[in-house]
């Protein structure tokens, strides 16, 4: 990967309760806007980061955002990282399947999220937690767009 | 060694000077040899003062000894004028390597008229002196062709961009109805541009009919039915219905080959099909008018 | 964007014109709100005799999958109760990420703006939306 250098402002929220889910959505729409994310592209990230982030509050029960702006290499992106210590998923392959759910949802929140960026990627233990970090990038030049997931 | 670099900065503050004092007679040379030449067609006044800009540049650079260093904060005042001049000459259908080879053809007149300060141009404080300034006009021929290729790169990226704006127009067939015409080969980028505008004429018209027309789309694979498909559900969410028309026979057999199943979007052969469709579900008819009309022009 | 202070949950009013319920969706919306919303509108088509329910979500920034499976929820819990449910106004951003989501909310009528919705309520009932 490309984020060689020290990442330069990373902020951290708290994701413990609805309002903090709202919060996460607001602080991502501002950061990518700034970025320079078009209108679609801000509403997939913010999508993406208000599914990750229910499944940290439901699943995790509760834990935090990491929000990393990514200005080092020639294009521009942003980079969440969801972080829980809660029960961990067991299977991983399954929780990523379209429909298969949990919680309330509709079942799309890990596959969903998936497709709404260009980076994906899912760290989870039984017991210790998980971690979901995912990166877009501002398109316009040559997305490096991952494979259709 | 110690001497020799003490020399060489000695040297290199001497190219300095020497720049600085004949600025004008190098812009007046420079400015007939062809770099200059050909890209100030409009006044030889311009040729010069673009050629005295470069001057004070390369003498900048020659001050601080940093002759070998394209990143030497001097040439840093002349790149936009040097990235404009190459865009031009690669407008004209220059190479890089042939806009280099004219950045080299400087050095002739620049050299000579060196020379011309030694009364004994083999003395070795001469001898230094044409060194340094080789040197020099050799790092202001890579920071050209640096210039020329980072220029080659924004022009693609620019006309990529526009290309995928230009390729895509949205247009008001009737009251209701917008339709976008597709020509040429859909890619991932292209899709979303023409997913992005349809359904913003959806908004902006309030057309309850979108019609993507793909008569002019040479194939469809399974990444450009996607599309399509999520155009259509797009379209659908937002209270508006998405046709596709223009399927040639060739890739519906495709579409069927490669198993993709497009059971949700509703299809027409062709785009008066499609508009045919969405005015009959709006109620309205279009007919000939009576009889009286016939034969006229 | 209307936020109102975090955690103060402002329920979301529901609007009766005729026998039509009309609720109007704006800025972030708590998932609190959103179920207290569902209960309300499940209510208020019991209750009296409201035949149609139009949801204006122009002002909707996103639609998770959270959210939309509420509006899915609030559509087929109105037709069990014979009244149909028309969403207004998506955004074609919000549009694109459910479609790229594969949320396409197959069982919901949806029309351009509040009006259509309302003349779609008044046509006679028949399958106003292709199924196909």
């Amino acid at each position: 990967m490309m984020q060689v250098s020290p990442d330069t402002a990373t902020t951290s929220l708290p994701i413990g309760s609805d309002a903090d889910l709202a919060w996460v959505r607001q602080r991502v729409r501002q950061t990518a806007a700034e970025l320079g994310f078009g209108l679609v592209q801000q509403t997939k990230l913010v999508t993406a980061a208000s599914e990750l982030a229910r499944n940290t509050l439901v699943h995790g029960g509760g834990g935090h955002l990491e929000i990393t702006p990514l200005t080092t290499g020639p294009n521009r992106g942003l980079r969440l990282t969801f972080l829980d210590t809660g029960p961990g998923i067991r299977d991983i392959e399954q929780a990523m399947t379209d429909g298969f759910t949990t919680g309330g949802g509709l079942g799309l929140g890990l596959s969903g999220a998936k497709r709404l960026v260009n980076e994906f990627d899912f760290d989870s233990r039984p017991g210790e937690g998980t971690t979901v970090t995912i990166a877009a990038w501002v398109s316009g030049l040559p997305s490096p767009r991952a494979g259709a997931g | 060694m110690e001497q020799d670099a003490a020399a060489d900065s000695a040297a290199a503050r001497l190219v300095g000077s020497f720049l600085e004092r004949r600025r004008e007679q190098i812009a007046q040379r420079w400015a007939d040899e062809p770099l200059f030449r050909t890209v100030f067609t409009v006044s030889r006044d311009e040729a010069v003062e673009a050629s005295k800009a470069v001057v004070d540049a390369l003498s900048a650079v020659a001050v601080t000894g940093r002759l070998e260093d394209i990143e030497a904060p001097g040439f840093r005042a002349v790149r936009d004028q040097l990235g404009r001049m190459v865009a031009s000459r690669a407008r004209s259908g220059f190479t890089s390597a042939q806009i280099a080879d004219e950045v080299a053809g400087l050095r002739g007149s620049v050299t000579e008229l060196m020379r011309g300060e030694f009364p004994d141009p083999a003395a070795p404080d001469a001898k230094d002196c044409v060194l340094s300034l080789a040197l020099l006009m050799g790092t202001l021929r890579l920071v050209v062709m640096e210039t020329a290729l980072s220029a080659g790169e924004e022009l693609i990226a620019r006309q990529r961009q526009q290309l995928l704006e230009v390729a895509t127009p949205v247009i008001k067939l009737w009251e209701g109805v917008v339709a976008v015409p597709l020509i040429g080969t859909l890619d991932s980028a292209r899709s979303q541009v023409v997913m992005e505008s349809l359904l913003n004429a959806v908004v902006s018209e309030q057309a309850r009919y979108a019609i993507l027309d793909i008569t002019g789309v040479p194939t469809v694979d399974t990444l450009v039915a996607q599309h399509l498909m999520k155009t259509v559900a797009a379209a659908r969410l937002m209270g508006a219905e998405c046709i596709v028309s223009g399927i040639r026979p060739a890739i519906a057999q495709t579409i069927v080959h490669l198993g993709i199943d497009l059971g949700t979007v509703l299809t027409h052969a062709g785009l008066a099909d499609a508009l045919a469709y969405a005015l009959e579900r709006q109620g309205i008819e279009v007919s000939p008018r009576a009889t009286a009309g016939a034969g006229r022009l | 964007m209307n936020g109102g202070p975090f955690g103060g949950l402002t329920p979301v009013p529901v609007l009766a014109l005729g026998d039509i319920l009309l609720v109007t969706l704006q800025g972030e919306l708590h998932d609190g709100t959103a179920e207290q919303l569902q209960e309300d509108i499940t209510h208020r088509i019991a209750q009296g005799n409201a035949s149609g329910v139009v949801i204006d979500i122009s002002g909707v920034e996103i639609i998770d999958s959270f959210l939309g499976r509420i509006l899915a929820e609030i559509a087929s819990t109105a037709r069990l109760l014979a009244a149909r449910t028309v969403v207004a106004g998506m955004r074609p951003a919000v549009a694109i990420t459910l479609a790229e989501l594969g949320l396409t909310l197959p069982g919901l009528h949806t029309a351009l703006n509040t009006e259509r919705a309302m003349d779609l309520l008044a046509s006679p009932r028949s399958p106003v939306q292709k199924g196909t």
